[in-house]
């Protein structure tokens, strides 16, 4: 009864399969996966918005929305008739085909990341033995359709906002890269399937994830930083910046154009959460070892709305980063920080087993994170600064 | 050390959030339409024009000079004059407002309209739900529409009301000195040459 609520999706994909004719199971069973995450994820991007905007408020001691439907859970739903409704304005002089196309792109690059992240146990759209590669590719092309958003809207604030997007994104790039990298070095493998695989194993109860060790903890909290990054989220909202560019590279997008760039933005937060879950918090394993017979894709899902939630919360508390403050943190803390987290994911490696690895490991980091911290803030690269003219 | 400011802030933001789960104290959202809080006294909105006693149309303080109307900076408020004449306050003969119509969608409350007022006859209302759904005939405020009572002034801005009033039973008992003197000198007049008529005073009080 269990494996069958594990499984379920599974056998129900393998129970339509199986009422058409063999030579369209195939195609069937790809059409029936794809289906499921393009109605999977909008719905999570709805319960994630009305998530977000309550969270907000409570944050702030506000109610947040709470007139639509019982505890204003039919939100989302006003807000989807609203955006769908609302005229679609394309500016004048704009370049219009491109401008049609890049909410667009964007939509299908965040989708495709999905094909590959595996959801539950042997759910998993395709099996591809390069599936970081792949999915590392599509976010990458989210910075495409950024750009070719700002670049047709014909907008000085779409301008600068993509320009400030696409320096965010490949700044960040970099850290978020290099701290999957220690992954991929343990598992000796760029299949997210066998790096679920190798966290699938308990001692005393408790999972062998990546996170649990000094190497991977530090790897997690860069990637989680560099993840809200290239995602544009809070405090790294500075292409966005409602209060200086007024919403940046979709300035000039109204209606579902606009609704589209917004969805978006949630998938490639659950893209990019759902591959930091699988990276480093054991993908669909369950946190104990008493807690297996939970069926896995309640686990994934589960992990992927903690790690919405943290990024609401990182929201309501954080201001934005400045452009320069952006870019030193990037280039002089997270890159030293993740290429030195290469060395120690080594050091792990070669030390063997034992408490020494531990101890050493823990000290580096440590370490290094110090040093790293006290004389950048000594130099005022990083951390908090204070301004001559504002205060 | 470098993150201690963010950790300090995560927990700030998590002590609201679980706070206003809490205590009721710490959320201080009004839910408007449901719940209200009692219109602060010196609040403004839009001006309403005052009368006395029961009868808004007999006790109106408006004389229909159209200082106001000439005074209003955005030019919202429209009057017309009465042909003939009713009596005010101390009962001296005076024309009144035909027509009185004051454009809500116009008016940015400046008050103004109150400062100029000699007969304390318009004033300011803390109403504020004048939204309609019929943008010209609903946000042109007609005469019957803007007629309120003392009562509801007093009940509004007391303490303004309560010196409003004051001022003028001064201004009525000094009027009503004047008259009696007047009388009286009329009838002394009247006493010390037999020969004029008694009731010409009268019958210009009258008129």
């Amino acid at each position: 009864m269990l494996e069958k609520a594990d499984q379920l999706f599974v056998l129900l994909q393998h129970w339509v399969m199986g009422l058409v004719p063999a030579a369209w199971q195939t195609a069937t069973g790809i059409v029936l996966a794809v289906v499921a995450i393009i109605a999977v994820y909008p719905t999570l991007f709805a319960l994630a918005v009305l998530l977000e905007r309550k969270g907000l408020g409570r944050m702030q001691n506000r109610y947040g929305p709470n007139r639509v439907g019982p505890f204003g859970l039919f939100q989302p739903v006003a807000d989807g008739i609203k955006s769908l409704t609302k005229e679609d304005v394309v500016p004048f002089r704009a370049d219009t085909l491109v401008h049609f196309l890049a909410p667009l792109v964007l939509v299908v690059a965040v989708f495709m990341g999905f094909a590959v992240l595996p959801m539950g146990r042997n759910m998993v759209l395709v099996d591809m033995d390069a599936s970081l590669l792949f999915v590392f590719a599509m976010g990458a092309s989210t910075e495409l359709s950024v750009f070719m958003a700002g670049w047709s809207s014909r907008n000085k604030y779409s301008l600068l906002g993509a320009m400030r997007a696409v320096a965010q994104m490949i700044s960040y790039e970099v850290p978020l890269l290099l701290s999957s990298v220690v992954i991929v070095m343990m598992t000796g493998s760029l299949s997210l399937e066998k790096m679920v695989e190798a966290q699938n194993h308990y001692s005393y109860g408790l999972p062998h994830w990546y996170v649990f060790t000094p190497w991977g903890l530090a790897g997690f909290v860069m990637f989680v930083i560099a993840a809200m990054a290239e995602t544009n989220r809070s405090p790294f909202d500075l292409p966005e910046g409602e209060s200086e560019i007024i919403a940046g590279y979709f300035t000039e997008y109204s209606g579902f154009k606009f609704a589209l760039f917004f969805l978006g933005e949630y998938v490639g937060m659950f893209g990019i959460s759902g591959l930091g879950v699988t990276l480093f918090l054991g993908g669909w394993t369950a946190p104990f070892a008493f807690l297996t017979w939970v069926p896995s894709w309640i686990w994934f899902f589960g992990k992927v709305m903690l790690w919405i939630c943290f990024f609401i919360w990182v929201r309501g508390t954080l201001p934005r980063l400045r452009q320069d403050q952006l870019m030193n943190f990037a280039w002089k803390f997270m890159l030293p920080m993740t290429l030195l987290n290469l060395l120690v994911a080594a050091m792990w490696r070669f030390m063997g087993e034992g408490w020494l690895r531990w101890a050493v490991c823990t000290a580096v980091v440590v370490g290094a994170y110090v040093l790293m911290g006290r004389t950048g803030m000594r130099r005022g690269q990083i951390g908090p600064r204070s301004y001559r003219y504002a205060e | 050390m470098l993150g201690e400011g963010i950790l300090k802030g995560l927990a700030e933001t998590a002590k609201n959030f679980a706070g206003s789960y809490v205590s009721k104290e710490r959320l201080t959202t009004v839910q408007y339409p449901e719940e209200r809080v009692a219109p602060i006294e010196a609040s403004r909105v839009f001006p309403f024009l005052v009368y006395d006693g029961g009868d808004w149309q007999a006790g109106l303080r408006c004389v229909a000079c159209q200082i106001c109307e000439k005074e209003c900076p955005p030019k919202c408020i429209y009057i017309e004059k009465s042909k003939d004449k009713k009596p005010d306050y101390v009962g001296k003969p005076q024309i009144y407002p035909a027509r009185f119509d004051i454009d809500v969608s116009v008016c940015m409350s400046c008050q103004i309209c109150v400062e100029v007022c000699p007969f304390e006859a318009i004033k300011m209302d803390t109403e504020f739900e004048l939204a309609t759904d019929d943008r010209f005939g609903g946000l042109l405020r007609s005469r019957d529409q803007l007629a309120k009572s003392n009562e509801y002034y007093h009940g509004i801005h007391p303490t303004e009301a309560a010196e409003v009033d004051a001022r003028l039973a001064e201004e009525k008992a000094k009027v009503e000195a004047k008259a009696k003197a007047a009388a009286e000198a009329a009838a002394a007049k009247a006493a010390a040459e037999p020969a004029t008529p008694a009731a010409k005073p009268a019958g210009g009080e009258s008129k």
